[in-house]
C-alpha cells in the first residue's frame, strides 16, 4: 500500500503507530492487523465523497486536521475525591493519584484486547487498537459484591489517549462503576471498553461526560450479557466538542436485561452522537433505551438506535425511545431506529418526540406568580430530574445531579 | 374589585367572547353558569392572561389596573388566582417545589422575604390539615397520577397557600365527593372577606348552597344572558337553559 492511498487525517495517526509500534504492550499482530484496517477506513467524515452509514450524521472531519501526542507519564491534575478510583490522565494509568481496588491490573502490565470487538470494520474502534497504550483491567470473581469504583479519566491539552478497559463480572457479581470524563484544552478521548456480566451478575455503568469544549470524546463499549445478568448503563454527555457513546449490548443467555439509557445537554455547536446496537441472541431478553436531549445554541443532538432480534430470541422485550427539548431555533435533532427481527414472539417498541416547551405547562407555571424564565427552568429542570430516574444509587445520582445543575447554571447564567 | 367592560376575545379566527360586562365589587363571590362550549373557561383564560387568545375589544380592570397589559405573572402577584377547570400535569415538577415557587415568586413581587423549605412546610401542612388532605401529595410531582379529586384539591391548596384577592374557580366542584365539595366552599369562604371576591363556575346548585354568592350570572354565546340572585341558579336547576335560550333568540 502506498502513502498516496492513506486516507485524509489519517496519517498522523499512522506515523504515531510506526514511530511507537516496537513499544507497545499486547499482540503486535493484532496491532498491525489494527493499523490496516485504520488506514483502509479512515476517519469517519473525512475523506471526500465516502460515507459510511453508520457514521451518518457525525463526522470527524475537524480532526484530521489536528495533530496530538501521547501525554507524559505525569503531571499536575485535579482528582475528585472518592475512596475506591482508578484514576488515567491522558491514557495512562496514575498509580500516585489512585488507591487500591481490588481486581484492578493496568492494560500496559497485562494487555487484554478481548473478544468482542471489531477493529476492522469500527474505524474508532482500530484507532484504539493500534495506539493503547494502557487501561483499566478490572475483574470482580463470581458472588463477590465490589461496591462502588470510580474510573477516572483527565484529558490533557494536545494528546489523544486510547485506554483499552476490561470488565469482567463473575457469576452473581455485582459493580457499580461511575466512570466520569473531563479535561481542558485540546484533545482526544478515545476509549474501547469491553465488558463481559456473567449469568446473575448486575453491572451498574454510569458514565458522566464533562469533556472541555475542545476536546472530541469517541468512546465504544462492548457488553455481553449472561443469563439472568444485567448490564444497566447510564451515560451524561455534556462537555466536548463532538462527542460519540457507541454501545454494542448483546444479550446471549435467557432473561438477560440490557439499560442503555442517557442525557445529552448541549449548547454551542457541540455535536453529540448516541448510537446502540442491541442484539437480542437468547430468548425472554429485555432492553431498555431512554436518551432524552436537552439542546440550546447551534448544537446537534444524534441518536441512532438498532435492535436486532436473532432467530431463537423468543419471548424478546425491546424498548428504545428518543426525546429532545430544543430550547433553540437553530438546535437540531437526528433519529433513526432500526428494528431487525428474526423471532415471531416478540415485543419492540420505538418512539420519538422532539419539541419545545410546553404551553399549557408554562402558562400554569406563570399564572401561579412564576416568572416567565423561571417557569422555563423549572420545566427544563423536570425534563433532565426524569432522563436521571433511571439511576438509582444516590451516589452516582448526585454526581450526575450535580454537573446537570452546573450545567444548567452555565446555560442561565 | 374586578370590573370587565365590552370584553371581546377569539381564538385564531373564531369569536369566542362577544362583549362581556360584569362587576364584581369587594367582598363578593360570584357565580357563572352556562351551557357547554359558552365561553366560561375562555373567560378565565382571558383574565389569567393565556397568550393563545386574542384580546380583540373592551377592557378588565382590577383595582384600578389595566389588568389586559399584565403579563400571567403579574397578574397573579397582582392577587389573581385561576382554578384550572382541567389542572396541567407537571412531570418532573415536585408539588411541594412548585408552590413555594410560587408562593415565594408573589412574595417577591410583594418586596417581602422568601420562605425557606421547613417554613414553607409548615405552612403548606396546616393548610392541608384544613382541607382534609393528605401530606402525602406533596412529596408527589404535580398533578401526575393524581385522581380528578385530587386535582381539584390540590387548585384548592394552591389558593389558600397564595391567598389571593380574586379567585376564578373554574368548576372546580366537578369531579369532588360529597364531602370534598364542603371542603373546597369551607376553603373559598374562609378567604371570604371583605378584601376578597371570587368568581365561581360551575354546572351545579350544590357548590351554591355551601357557596351562597352574592350575584349569579349566565353566559351563553360568549356573552352574559341574564343576572340575578342565588334564586337564579335554583331556576335553571328547574328549567334548564332552554327556555331562557329561546327568549332570548
Ligand atoms: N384552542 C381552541 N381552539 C378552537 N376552539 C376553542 C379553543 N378553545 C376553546 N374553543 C372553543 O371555544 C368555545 C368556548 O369554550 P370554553 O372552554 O370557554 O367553554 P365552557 O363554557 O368553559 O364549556 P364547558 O362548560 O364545557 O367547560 C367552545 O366552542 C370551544 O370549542
Ligand atoms: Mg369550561
Amino acid at each position: 500500500m502506498n502513502a498516496i492511498s492513506v486516507p485524509e487525517g489519517a496519517a498522523g495517526f499512522l506515523a504515531r503507530f510506526a514511530a511507537m509500534q516496537g513499544r507497545l504492550p499486547g499482540d503486535s499482530t493484532l496491532r498491525a492487523a489494527a493499523a490496516e484496517a485504520f488506514r483502509a477506513l479512515g476517519l469517519p467524515g473525512a475523506s471526500r465523497g465516502r460515507r459510511v452509514e453508520a457514521w451518518k450524521y457525525t463526522t470527524l472531519q475537524p480532526l484530521g486536521g489536528m495533530s496530538f501526542r501521547s501525554a507524559e507519564p505525569a503531571g499536575k491534575i485535579a482528582i475528585p475525591d472518592s475512596p475506591a478510583r482508578i484514576v488515567f490522565a491522558g491514557g495512562r494509568y496514575r498509580e500516585d493519584l489512585s488507591t487500591a481496588v481490588p481486581g484492578f491490573a493496568c492494560f500496559a502490565d497485562q494487555p487484554d484486547f478481548g473478544e468482542l470487538s471489531w477493529p476492522d470494520r469500527d474505524p474508532m474502534v482500530a484507532l484504539n487498537t493500534m495506539l493503547a497504550e494502557d487501561g483499566a483491567i478490572l475483574t470482580v470473581p463470581a458472588g463477590i459484591d465490589a461496591g462502588i469504583v470510580h474510573l477516572i479519566h483527565a484529558g490533557i491539552d494536545g494528546t489523544s489517549a486510547h485506554p483499552r478497559h476490561m470488565i469482567r463480572l463473575g457469576g452473581g457479581a455485582r459493580l457499580t462503576l461511575i466512570e466520569t470524563s473531563a479535561g481542558s484544552g485540546r484533545y482526544l478521548h478515545n476509549p474501547v471498553s469491553e465488558i463481559h456480566v456473567a449469568d446473575g451478575a448486575v453491572l451498574t455503568h454510569v458514565r458522566i461526560q464533562t469533556d472541555g469544549t475542545e476536546a472530541f470524546h469517541l468512546a465504544t463499549i462492548y457488553a455481553a450479557v449472561a443469563a439472568g445478568g444485567t448490564y444497566d448503563g447510564f451515560t451524561l454527555n455534556i462537555g466536548g466538542r463532538t462527542t460519540r457513546t457507541e454501545i454494542h449490548a448483546t444479550l446471549n443467555g435467557p432473561g438477560a436485561i440490557a439499560h442503555l439509557n442517557g442525557a445529552q445537554l448541549l449548547t454551542g455547536s457541540q455535536h453529540a452522537d448516541f448510537t446502540s446496537v442491541v442484539r437480542h441472541a437468547g430468548p425472554k431478553g429485555t432492553s431498555r433505551q431512554t436518551i432524552k436531549n436537552v439542546l440550546a445554541g447551534h448544537s446537534r443532538g444524534v441518536f441512532q438506535g438498532r435492535i436486532e432480534v436473532a432467530r431463537g430470541a423468543q419471548g424478546t422485550d425491546g424498548y428504545q425511545m428518543n426525546r429532545a427539548l430544543l430550547l433553540s431555533p437553530d438546535a437540531e435533532i437526528d433519529t433513526k431506529p432500526e428494528l431487525e427481527i428474526f423471532a415471531d414472539d416478540v415485543k419492540c417498541s420505538h418512539g420519538a418526540t422532539v419539541g419545545e416547551l410546553d404551553a399549557e405547562q408554562l402558562f400554569y407555571l406563570r399564572s401561579r406568580g412564576i416568572p416567565d424564565n423561571e417557569a422555563r427552568s423549572i420545566l427544563v429542570r423536570a425534563f433532565l430530574a426524569e432522563a436521571l430516574d433511571p439511576v438509582t444509587n444516590d451516589i452516582a445520582r448526585g454526581l450526575l445531579e450535580d454537573a446537570v445543575a452546573l450545567w444548567w447554571e452555565g446555560q442561565a447564567g | 374589585m374586578l370590573d370587565i367592560v365590552g370584553l371581546t376575545a377569539s381564538i385564531g379566527d373564531k369569536a369566542i367572547l362577544n362583549g362581556i360586562d360584569l362587576s364584581v365589587p369587594a367582598g363578593e363571590i360570584h357565580a357563572i353558569m352556562g351551557p357547554n362550549g359558552s365561553g366560561k373557561s375562555t373567560l378565565g383564560y382571558v383574565l389569567a392572561g393565556r397568550e393563545d387568545y386574542t384580546v380583540t375589544g373592551g377592557s378588565v380592570r382590577f383595582e384600578n389596573q389595566d389588568m389586559l397589559a399584565m403579563t400571567p405573572e403579574a397578574r397573579a402577584a397582582a392577587g389573581l388566582f385561576l382554578a384550572f377547570q382541567a389542572p396541567i400535569e407537571l412531570p418532573g415538577v415536585n408539588n411541594a417545589n412548585f408552590m413555594r415557587t410560587a408562593l415565594n415568586a408573589i412574595r417577591r413581587a410583594h418586596g417581602e422575604s422568601e420562605l425557606d423549605a421547613v417554613q414553607f412546610l409548615k405552612l403548606a401542612r396546616a393548610e392541608m390539615k384544613r382541607l382534609s388532605m393528605d401530606a402525602e401529595m406533596l412529596r408527589r410531582n404535580v398533578n401526575v397520577g393524581f385522581s380528578g379529586g385530587e386535582k381539584k384539591r390540590n387548585e384548592v391548596l394552591q389558593m389558600a397557600i397564595l391567598r389571593p384577592r380574586f379567585a376564578v374557580l373554574d368548576e372546580t366542584d366537578s369531579g369532588l365527593d360529597i364531602d370534598a365539595l364542603k371542603i373546597v366552599a369551607d376553603g373559598v369562604n374562609s378567604l371570604r372577606g371583605p378584601g376578597f371576591s371570587a368568581l365561581v363556575i360551575t354546572h351545579h346548585q350544590r357548590l351554591l348552597d355551601h357557596l351562597v354568592p352574592n350575584r349569579v350570572h349566565v353566559l351563553a354565546g360568549g356573552r352574559i344572558l341574564r343576572s340575578g340572585g342565588p334564586e337564579l341558579a335554583k331556576e335553571l336547576e328547574k328549567n334548564g337553559y332552554g327556555a331562557m335560550l329561546a327568549e332570548a333568540a
